[in-house]
């Protein structure tokens, strides 16, 4: 009663079903994530295994570094490594510390944005990954090197420089929202909307953009290559789909947040699960996850196979007015971004 | 719910707290209020006195239950006396004892007492028998009988009859039958017991007691005789000379009858007088005497029961979880982001010591030095933990730089910079570094921001007197702190810089 008699400075956000930090923590992060199954997303290396012997496909661990004496044999273990690497802290948060390595020249390394590296960096940069400056907490870490992901070349207009990712929130199992992160020149390769990636928000039925913020403003053109955002496709939408779902019978974590890289010649790989998934998803797709995770708990019963999670997710959470599909335009070449097509090669 | 049972369980940890500090506050008048003063008063009886040479005792009249006033402390002074309080009789005395007291010795009995707030009678003796009325000469019975017929006109019952008696007696300087009585008194003493008397005769039980007048800076007092009546339920006191009823705020009944009186075997009394001083104490410091007195063990169990230097500990300790409380508030439903939980708590602390401004000021200049030294540091390509230790030692060494600097310039305020806040900068700072190299400028800079607001914010509540002293006195409000500590854990609702995260959203809301 004190409620309506009260203004609710809050009232407009509940209407927009936005869902507020505390909400999420208390009512969906307590309530349906158990501790003890947080350590099997935190340390990626057990969440690669677990992921491996599901057959859900995840880019290939390729070594590791536990202390800081291994540190001199880090170049053995990347030297022969021809089609690049990814060097990440086993327990990351929000894609910090990661540093990718598309080639050697000569005695340096090549990183994706085009920077030369020596050796001496890749090992600082692994020292201070094993003190635990990337790591949750500060706690020291290990270090792992990951075969690097070539990205499907359809987004090399839209990748700025680094690896975009698709990060898909999934409550008890089933795909409620999703969004792509586009990496831009400000956020220095880092998927990551805080730090200035573009949000793209996907509608769950069709798999294509049907919005776009950057900094928190809509946007329709990448800041970087002015290349259309809205109405591009996500190539094997379905299949990126059902991955997600799987993920919750692999982690048992209610909800969870799943990213997903699409490579150019494997398809979606798996590239890290969340169990304290940010809110921006609601940023990108510039609506509220409350009304659809009420929807999932108000619903009678949800589907036992992830095919049909998907299915349900697809049919529930369609966006409302369909997405114009638009013709995949040409790679604009901006700055330079055009080297980006070779990447993989 | 989880929420219903967090709710109730908040509800009654609360109002376990506030009802035992309400119960402490009323039962003892332990203060709401820091430094609040109540009126002490220090009455001392001295007893100057002169020995035969043997064994003595000596007998000296106090006040047993008084009223208006409570005792908080007693004192029994003499350097070769022992003294025992006798409470057997109607008076209570003190009974001093010395089997060599020397020539001249000097006996002080002290006291100090509390006003506690009480009207009324004072304390009760028990109920007298009915006097006989006396037998008189023929003149003076006439008198007498002829008095007590006009006063027993004006008067109702036994109260006001004494008092017409005494008005009477004041009016009526010219009236044979007083003049004949007043001719036989000397003294007010005997102008109580010849009241006494009178009264006697139409059988109401009457008697001396013996009062002192508190007055400032008191010093040869002397206890004067008023008339206390027995009214047939209880006595009552009747100044002698304007009839008034009551004793008065400024006075206390100090014996009964002849009670009053020195007695001393193996010597001679020089003299005894009394002063009396009123001086401002602590009511904290009254309020655990009273508790004290009160035999309850509520003082023992506090923690103005340990060593001053404990005591200051906890003055500080216990506002530590009001300061959290401030954070919880600032981060859950606010939404200011900070470094750590609880550094602003930590932060403002350390503010505690070095003053705000010169703190704010400090922390602005470590932190932005620290971070030219990171970049600095950056280029040498240094280990994490080892970096954080250099960036530590320059703090330290900066800190020492701004000691010597300020004293040489006659500012000492810098000096008093303790230990504790150069950890906590340095702390600070280590969170800072890898804040900015974990999520880069923007974030440590916000960061940095707000637990600086945060911190003031805790600074401005921890360092309220108030605050502190109500912790302090009251421990128990810290179920009150942790109840609503409880509460904040269970709120879902939405932080105040959400509407402006999510602004875009609701830009987009149609329903708005």
């Amino acid at each position: 009663m004190i409620r309506r008699l009260l203004p609710n400075p809050f009232a407009r956000l509940r209407r927009a079903g936005v869902l507020g930090m505390n909400a999420r923590n208390a009512s969906y992060i307590m309530a349906t994530n158990p501790r003890s199954r947080f350590p099997l997303v935190d340390d990626k290396r057990r969440t690669k295994h677990l992921a491996e012997a599901a057959g859900i496909a995840v880019p290939r661990l390729l070594g590791g570094i536990d202390s800081h004496h291994e540190l001199r044999a880090l170049h053995e273990v990347v030297g022969p490594i021809e089609a690049g690497f990814a060097l990440k802290p086993a327990h990351g948060s929000s894609g910090n510390g990661i540093l990718v390595i598309r080639d050697r020249v000569g005695p340096y390394y090549r990183m994706t944005n085009g920077r030369l590296a020596s050796r001496d960096e890749l090992e600082h940069h692994a020292a201070n990954i094993l003190s635990g400056m990337h790591s949750l907490g500060g706690l020291p870490d290990a270090a792992m090197i990951e075969e690097r992901v070539c990205f499907d070349d359809r987004f090399d207009d839209v990748s700025g420089g680094g690896v975009p990712d698709i990060r898909t929130v999934v409550y008890r199992g089933v795909p409620i929202m999703a969004m792509m992160r586009l990496p831009t020149h400000a956020s220095d390769g880092k998927a990551n909307l805080h730090h200035g990636a573009v949000g793209l928000g996907i509608d769950l039925a069709s798999g294509r953009s049907i919005s776009a913020v950057h900094h928190d403003r809509p946007v329709d053109e990448h800041p970087d290559s002015l290349a259309p955002l809205l109405g591009r496709a996500i190539p094997g939408w379905e299949r990126l789909l059902e991955l997600s779902a799987r993920c919750y019978d692999l982690c048992g974590l209610g909800y969870l947040g799943v990213d997903v890289v699409l490579d150019r010649d494997r398809g979606p790989l798996v590239l890290e699960l969340n169990a304290r998934p940010g809110l921006s998803v609601q940023l990108a797709t510039g609506a509220g996850l409350a009304p659809r995770l009420q929807a999932i708990d108000a619903a009678d019963a949800l589907p036992e196979a992830a095919a049909d999670r998907a299915e349900f997710a697809r049919e529930r959470f369609a966006a409302a007015d369909a997405p114009v599909p638009v013709d995949e335009p040409a790679p604009i070449s901006v700055m330079g971004r055009a080297a980006n097509a070779d990447r993989c090669a | 719910m989880r929420t219903l049972h967090t709710v109730i369980l908040a509800a009654m940890l609360a109002a376990i707290g506030l009802g035992v500090a309400a119960w402490k506050h009323v039962s003892f008048g332990f203060p709401l209020t820091p430094d609040p003063e109540t009126a002490v008063w220090t009455v001392e009886a001295r007893a100057r006195l002169q020995a035969d040479g043997g064994p003595m005792r000596v007998e000296i009249p106090v006040p047993d239950q008084l009223h208006g006033y409570k005792i908080i402390e007693e004192d029994f002074i003499s350097a070769t006396f022992g003294a025992v309080p006798d409470d057997s009789g109607e008076t209570r005395r003190v009974v001093w004892t010395a089997r060599a007291p020397g020539s001249a010795p000097v006996l002080y009995y002290r006291m100090q007492l509390a006003e506690s707030g009480e009207r009324g009678d004072p304390p009760q003796s028990p109920a007298p028998t009915y006097p006989d009325p006396p037998e008189y000469d023929e003149s003076l019975g006439a008198a007498i009988t002829s008095l007590l017929e006009e006063v027993r006109q004006k008067s109702a019952d036994v109260g006001s009859f004494a008092r017409q008696l005494v008005l009477h007696y004041a009016r009526n300087e010219t009236d044979d039958r007083i003049q004949l009585l007043e001719g036989r008194t000397d003294s007010a003493h005997e102008h109580v017991e010849q009241l006494a008397y009178v009264l006697a005769d139409a059988r109401i039980p009457a008697r001396t007691v013996w009062t002192l007048e508190l007055a400032e800076g008191l010093r040869n007092g002397r206890l004067e005789p008023w008339l206390q009546v027995y009214t047939g339920a209880r006595w009552r006191v009747i100044d002698p000379v304007t009839g008034d009823m009551g004793l008065p705020h400024d006075r206390l009944l100090w014996a009964v009858d002849d009670g009053a009186g020195v007695r001393v075997y193996g010597g001679e009394l020089e003299g005894w007088q009394i002063a009396a001083t009123r001086t401002q104490r602590d009511v904290l410091t009254v309020a655990s005497q009273r508790a004290a007195e009160a035999g309850s063990r509520v003082v023992d169990l506090s923690l103005i029961s340990l060593p001053v230097q404990s005591q200051q500990l906890f003055r500080l300790l216990l506002v530590l979880p009001v300061g959290a409380l401030i954070v919880v508030l600032m981060r859950n439903v606010v939404g200011v982001q900070t470094f750590g939980t609880f550094m602003p708590v930590l932060i403002a602390f350390a503010f505690r010591e070095t003053q705000l401004w010169l703190g704010m000021a400090l922390f602005c200049a470590t932190v932005a030095l620290a971070l030219v030294i990171r970049f600095y540091l950056e280029r040498l390509r240094l280990l994490l933990v080892p970096r954080l230790a250099a960036v530590l030692t320059v703090i330290v060494a900066l800190m020492a730089v701004i000691s010597v600097a300020s004293h040489h310039l006659g500012v000492d305020r810098a000096l008093s910079v303790g230990l504790f806040p150069i950890i906590v900068l340095a702390m600070t700072v280590e969170r800072m570094s890898v804040v900015w190299e974990e999520s880069g400028p923007a974030d440590a800079l916000k960061q940095g921001v707000g637990s600086l607001i945060v911190a003031v914010m805790a600074y401005g509540v921890m360092t309220r007197p108030w605050l502190q002293h109500v912790m302090f006195i009251y421990p128990e409000m810290l179920l009150v702190v942790f109840a609503l500590a409880l509460l904040f854990g269970r709120y879902t609702g939405y932080r105040l810089f959400e509407l402006w995260r999510f602004r875009s959203v609701l830009r987009q809301d149609p329903s708005r």
